[in-house]
């Protein structure tokens, strides 16, 4: 079996358009939730979001581009950027035909089905853009990843609603770890903060109308957010030839599905899958410092996810910090445990805890160490990363120092 | 703008050329353009002269629309016009 480290991060989300913008909005617990902007915004209950702002297609794609790309494709392409130029690969020859693309999305192009969905139901055209298909189908983003770098191994999108890029990244782990491709780019990506995208939503009544506030008594619901996070997967002797920077090793995985119920979660479903990554990465609990939590501040969720941490690991849950980043970023969907593995990989290299923010009152349910509201030093060699979906399907990655 | 000018500027904007660099006699492969370009094109047509065309990407050469080059299509816009009115 390979080892697995990580050479490249890419981000764009509500806190930066790059990982040290990212990271720094992280550090002094910025919150990149606002007023959302958008076409009929007026006829949504919920108006707040993490979008991305100051993000211009234009200049930065050419006009054919422009045609086939959905912001949810743009938002992996510039993390994608990011990512594969600090990695400092350039794929040719055999390496360019056994690396490839392995991405997380819900939703795939949502504003594109939205907008045109609009146009002939609404505006009453009988005709659409030629592009609308291959703009808004769910691996388009995977598919111009290729494209861009020449990745031609295995390359798919992967989708299990939240954690579409927790899964994505335990696979991609499983297929450098196998040897099956020396180099797999992975991570996730979601833009559904449209009209449509944010109306669906609103239908579930788990929306907060103010604030993410996770693990605190008085949270009222999830707010979503956008953007992607991309990363450079590489079997560890490669990386080590060509004498790369490598940020950290993935150490494990773990998926799990709780197969009870298709909205709420189970403890005993989150249970085993973070156990489940400790006994892949072959950790005692007491290696874990740091969980970024699923945290979506919802009522189930959190007092759900606690309780299986606490039960997975017992006295030491006291011990170890858990925050979730959702708070400051918003629910990005598929893309958002991509993004939040970044705070993992903060808490590893910088030793700084990314805090939960907007914590105003404990809860009793959730009274494990959430890091509230101001970010921390602390050392930290491993760090894990939850991801628990609608649906129940969960995915659970662990990292270590190098 | 007459109909010839109109598609040499949808045509121009796809191959990102001047439009005084498309000619009547001008192929489509000679402007560059693609399948997905003249997928676009066709579409830009219809929007512009609110036709509908009759052309099948699978076959564009067995389609009941001549695009062999610009003279021919601005022939096959006048007809389908006329069909209209």
């Amino acid at each position: 079996m390979k080892r697995v480290v990580i050479t490249g991060v890419g981000t764009i989300n509500s806190l930066g358009h790059s990982v040290p913008e990212t990271l720094e909005a992280m550090r002094e617990g910025r919150c990149g939730i606002g007023e959302l902007e958008f076409r009929d915004v007026d006829r949504l209950a919920i108006k707040i979001g993490g979008q991305v702002r100051g993000f211009e297609a234009k200049g930065r794609f050419n006009r054919q581009q422009m045609s086939l790309y959905d912001r949810f494709t743009q938002f992996t392409l510039a993390a994608a950027k990011e990512a594969i130029t600090q990695s400092g690969l350039t794929f040719n020859g055999d390496l360019a035909a056994r690396s490839g693309v392995v991405l997380g999305t819900a939703g795939g192009g949502v504003s594109t089905w939205d907008d045109n969905y609009r146009s002939v139901y609404e505006d009453g055209k009988n005709r659409v853009h030629p592009f609308v298909v291959p703009k808004l189908m769910n691996n388009a983003a995977a598919s111009h990843l290729s494209m861009e770098y020449n990745l031609k191994g295995p390359s798919f999108t992967v989708s299990t609603a939240c954690a579409s890029s927790n899964h994505a990244m335990a696979q991609a782990l499983a297929m450098v770890r196998s040897g099956m491709a020396p180099v797999i780019v992975t991570g996730g990506s979601e833009s559904m903060l449209c009209f449509g995208g944010v109306k669906a939503w609103e239908g579930l009544r788990v929306m907060s109308k103010d604030a993410c506030r996770p693990f605190s008594a008085n949270r009222n619901g999830m707010v979503q957010g956008e953007g992607a996070g991309v990363f450079v997967f590489e079997e560890y002797e490669h990386a080590k030839a060509r004498g790369a920077d490598i940020l950290c090793e993935v150490i494990g995985s773990a998926m799990s599905s709780d197969a009870s119920d298709i909205v709420m979660p189970s403890k005993q479903g989150a249970a085993r899958a973070i156990s489940g990554a400790l006994r892949d990465a072959r950790l005692n609990p007491e290696d874990v410092a740091y969980i970024n939590a699923h945290g979506t501040g919802t009522a189930a969720n959190d007092k759900t996810e606690c309780a299986a941490v606490a039960d997975v690991f017992g006295k030491h849950a006291d011990n170890l910090m858990i925050s979730s980043t959702k708070s400051m970023h918003g629910h990005l969907i598929g893309g958002t445990g991509a993004v939040e593995l970044l705070a993992c990989i903060m808490a590893l290299r910088d030793g700084v805890i990314a805090p939960t923010i907007g914590y105003e009152e404990p809860d009793p349910e959730c009274a494990l160490d959430v890091v509230p509201n101001e970010a921390r030093q602390a050392k930290v060699d491993v760090a894990l990363s939850n991801a628990f979906a609608f649906g129940g399907m969960n995915a659970v990655l662990a990292l270590r120092k190098v | 703008m007459s109909i010839n000018d109109r598609v040499i500027a949808i045509i121009a904007e796809q191959a990102v050329l001047d439009p005084s660099d498309v000619t009547p006699e001008s192929t489509l492969e000679d402007l560059g353009i693609d399948s997905l370009g003249l997928v676009e094109s066709i579409f830009a047509i219809e929007e512009e002269f609110d036709i509908s065309i009759p052309f099948n990407a699978n076959e564009p050469s067995k389609s009941d629309f001549d695009i062999s080059n610009v003279a021919a299509i601005v022939t096959g816009i006048e007809k389908l016009m006329s069909e209209k009115a």
